[in-house]
């Protein structure tokens, strides 16, 4: 691998730095003759050259969709950037008992929920519950995780005071629904409250929904953040870690 | 239709047990009670509507007045004939009065009493065929169109803004759909009224309101004399408001409601007394406005392992069978509900689905079968997305589903762009013309992996509806048979507002249902 190339990339079609993209969208315009050409310009006036429109509907009266494919000229060097990523090592169930109970030696407690207006429990109960998502159990099969999980439509307040009384070492925010960045605003609420009564540093915070990534949930105020598909596994492996880290401070 | 072999004699033995499963909750928590939400509706059945000076709709500031000052156990409308019978004052002056709290103390006279109740009777009969009357009209416009050829095309809009629903729900139209359902917005169904007027921000959805109502059937009634296709509308009462929802939506024509205390109790934690009696109310009244009701068997496959307790939907769907016809409902109007939402990586997925459909389709002839796209294994990939609906397209063509609810490929991602549905229209589109007449041309192989399974999932619903049987719904759901979720009847939200009727509780509007549904109570 020459290095001189290595880092610097373009979007890929059929060969190394072609550049091609494909996207898809709807204009406001009335389909008709016209609107091909105005799905172009718009594509070019995105930075795309040599923009094909490939395909023209009419979705609605006065609403016309565009799929175009186009050549991209942005050019990123991997390398200069800097991303935030959560460092833990992924172990399975077996082992992370195993580890808190040899490392830790007393039992986790985690408290949970999904706050707000927000009644989706599927997100948090993926995590907790027993049965846990896609084969992989929830923290409340492990023999080393207390948990508390508190389903849906709950105050902030409500799970800060829970994970009070319990004594919880970690919180588990859920947020799914994210019109008009609800999720945002909620969470950032969640992280106020708890930075208002000193108790920033008396918790992990971990921010978790189908639209948080980590990097967003750092940048609300979490320690650390789950996007769609985590599995319970990584995220009581990314406690443990997190938990021992705290213990060799 | 395409044919599976299953044994007759356990549907027919399934239904005697659901029939019993329902008739104990009807005998311990519905016969004999009554609810806020009941009691709203019956004032908004009146006539009672709008809102008060601090913008409480005054429904709800009746039947608090009525819990304050006067005894609700005997009914709201008790209170009102009290009210009438002392300062003379006629229906709507007299619900003013009790919603103000300035009752008068003095008792009535009984023969002032009795006049007073038989006004607020007369006015439950116009009000009655007022309503009814409205029934025959929206059925009259209907047969003005060609029936449509099944399953129909479901399509939802959940822009938040009522005005912006008219437009996606327009062009959802004409793109072919059939149903529009405007998604109420996040946990309406957890408050315990119902909001006023057009409403423009909504989470996840748009409020159900009177209003709201009446502006997206104005629309689709437009829109179908346009296309010379009768679009439906669908909205959502399970919840706390589930009777009054019912009766707005068949005030203001709607032609498909959700309406199931099992969803709510389940997914919702609403209490279960409060439900089931509101779930019964409510349906009297989809009843004779002849309303499809939906219900939510399908939820139970996301929380739930879809292969290994599919048995759990069918023994449910038996169970809410029981209930409507308690209420008085007909075959034709219980749109009964179920998924695809088994893991597409399993090896022969498709005909496990196939299976259920064929099943569900076969021991509900009548009714309008709802049937839900995946969610649970959807990624986020719209490709991927799209593939997975069209094979759920494909089994629901094939086992003749009613109601299908189409499958957006960026489920899980967003709440659907207007070109997520024109391209579901489109999938769906194709699948149901390539597909046309195929179930007509082959059979299912006697000893085939669809047979079985139909079997076996029959047997299992059987077996669970025998145990339920003994053990009561109650404490079934309370050992977390459904869904894998625990409710217990003395908590969950809205328990506060269920009570006892007293020997004096008057209802004339209660008595008329009763009468008019006639349901096997």
């Amino acid at each position: 691998m020459t290095q001189l190339f290595s880092n610097l990339i373009k979007a890929y079609g059929d060969r190394r730095d072609d550049g091609v993209i494909q996207l898809s969208f709807t204009l406001p315009v009335e389909y008709g003759q016209k609107a091909k050409q105005i799905g172009k310009i718009f594509a070019e006036k995105l930075g795309l050259r040599e923009v094909n429109v490939t395909a023209v509907e009419k979705v609605g009266d006065g609403f016309t969709m565009f799929v175009v494919y186009g050549h991209c000229d942005v050019v990123l060097d991997v390398d200069k950037i800097d991303i935030p990523v959560v460092e833990f090592t992924i172990y399975s169930r077996e082992e992370v008992d195993t580890l808190i109970g040899k490392n830790i030696g007393r039992k986790i407690k985690v408290v949970g929920a999904c706050t707000g207006f927000d009644a989706h429990t599927v997100g948090i109960d993926a995590i907790l519950n027993m049965k846990g998502f896609a084969g992989d159990y929830g923290l409340e099969r492990y023999r080393w995780f207390e948990v508390y999980n508190l389903g849906a439509q709950i105050t902030n307040e409500k799970l800060i005071e829970k994970a009070l009384s319990v004594g919880a070492d970690a919180i588990l925010l859920s947020q799914v629904v994210t019109q008009r960045n609800i999720h945002k605003e909620n969470s950032l609420d969640f992280v106020k409250r708890i930075e208002e009564k000193g108790l920033r540093n008396r918790f992990i915070l971990i921010l978790g929904g189908p639209r948080i990534d980590h990097p967003l949930a750092v940048s609300l105020g979490f320690d650390a953040g789950f996007g769609a598909g985590t599995k319970p596994s990584e995220v009581a492996s990314y406690i443990y870690s997190r938990m021992l880290e705290l213990k060799d401070r | 239709m395409l044919k599976i072999r299953y044994d007759r004699k356990i549907v027919a033995d399934s239904r005697e047990y659901a029939a019993k499963i329902a008739g104990d909750i009807y005998n311990r928590f519905i016969r004999g009670f009554s609810t806020d939400s009941i009691e709203r509706t019956t004032l908004r059945f009146l006539g009672v509507e709008g809102a008060t000076s601090l913008g409480q709709p005054k429904v709800n500031s009746v039947v608090e007045k009525v819990k304050k000052n006067s005894d609700i156990s005997l009914g709201v409308l008790l209170a009102v004939a009290r009210e009438m019978a002392v300062s003379g004052a006629d229906f709507q002056s007299a619900v003013n009065i009790v919603s103000d709290g300035t009752l008068s103390s003095i008792p009535p006279s009984r023969e002032a009493l009795e006049k007073a109740k038989n006004n607020i009777k007369r006015l439950a009969v116009l009000k009655y065929e007022e309503l009814a009357g409205k029934r025959r009209k929206r059925e009259e416009f209907k047969k003005s169109f060609q029936p449509q050829k099944t399953p129909l095309r479901y399509l939802i809009v959940a822009t938040g803004n009522i005005y912006d629903d008219v437009i996606q729900a327009r062009a959802a139209a004409e793109a072919g759909a059939d149903i529009i359902a405007v998604i109420r917005s996040t946990a309406q169904s957890l408050l315990d009224y119902v909001p006023e007027g057009a409403t423009t921000e909504g989470y996840g959805g748009t409020y159900a309101t009177q209003e709201n109502f009446r502006i997206m059937r104005e629309a689709l009634d437009d829109v179908s004399k346009k296309l010379g296709r009768y679009i439906y509308l669908t909205n959502y009462s399970s919840g706390l408001c589930m009777p009054e929802i019912a009766f707005l939506g068949a005030f203001e024509g709607l032609d498909v409601l959700l309406n199931d205390a099992m969803y709510g109790i389940l997914f919702r934690d609403i209490n279960m007394k409060r439900t089931f009696c509101d779930q019964f109310f409510s349906r009297m009244i989809c009843a004779v406005s002849r309303i499809i009701i939906n219900t939510g068997e399908d939820n139970y496959l996301t929380t739930s392992d879809a292969v290994e307790r599919a048995h759990t939907v069918l023994t449910s769907l038996f169970i809410n069978e029981a209930f409507a016809k308690i209420a008085g409902m007909k075959p034709e109007y219980m749109g009964l509900g179920h998924a695809f939402e088994i893991n597409p990586q399993i090896e022969d997925s498709f005909s496990l689905e196939l299976s259920q459909a064929l099943l569900i389709r076969h021991i509900f002839p009548k009714s309008p079968i709802k049937y839900m796209p995946p969610t649970k294994h959807m990624t986020g990939d719209p490709f991927y997305s799209n593939l997975l609906d069209a094979m759920f397209n494909l089994a629901s063509k094939m086992s003749n589903q009613h109601i299908h609810l189409l499958g957006m490929m960026t489920e899980a991602m967003h709440n659907p762009l207007i070109m997520d549905r024109y391209e579901s229209l489109k999938n769906v589109n194709y699948i149901f013309n390539a597909a046309s007449s195929l179930a007509s041309q082959i059979q299912i192989r006697k000893d085939s992996l669809i047979n079985r399974r139909a079997q076996e999932v029959l047997s299992k619903a059987y077996e669970l509806l025998q145990k339920v049987q003994k053990e009561g719904l109650d404490n079934a759901i309370s050992n977390g048979e459904f869904a894998d979720i625990k409710r217990y009847s003395d908590s969950g939200k809205g328990v506060e507002g269920v009570y006892k009727k007293g020997k004096e509780y008057f209802n004339p509007v209660f008595d008329i249902l009763l009468e008019k549904t006639g349901g096997e109570r």
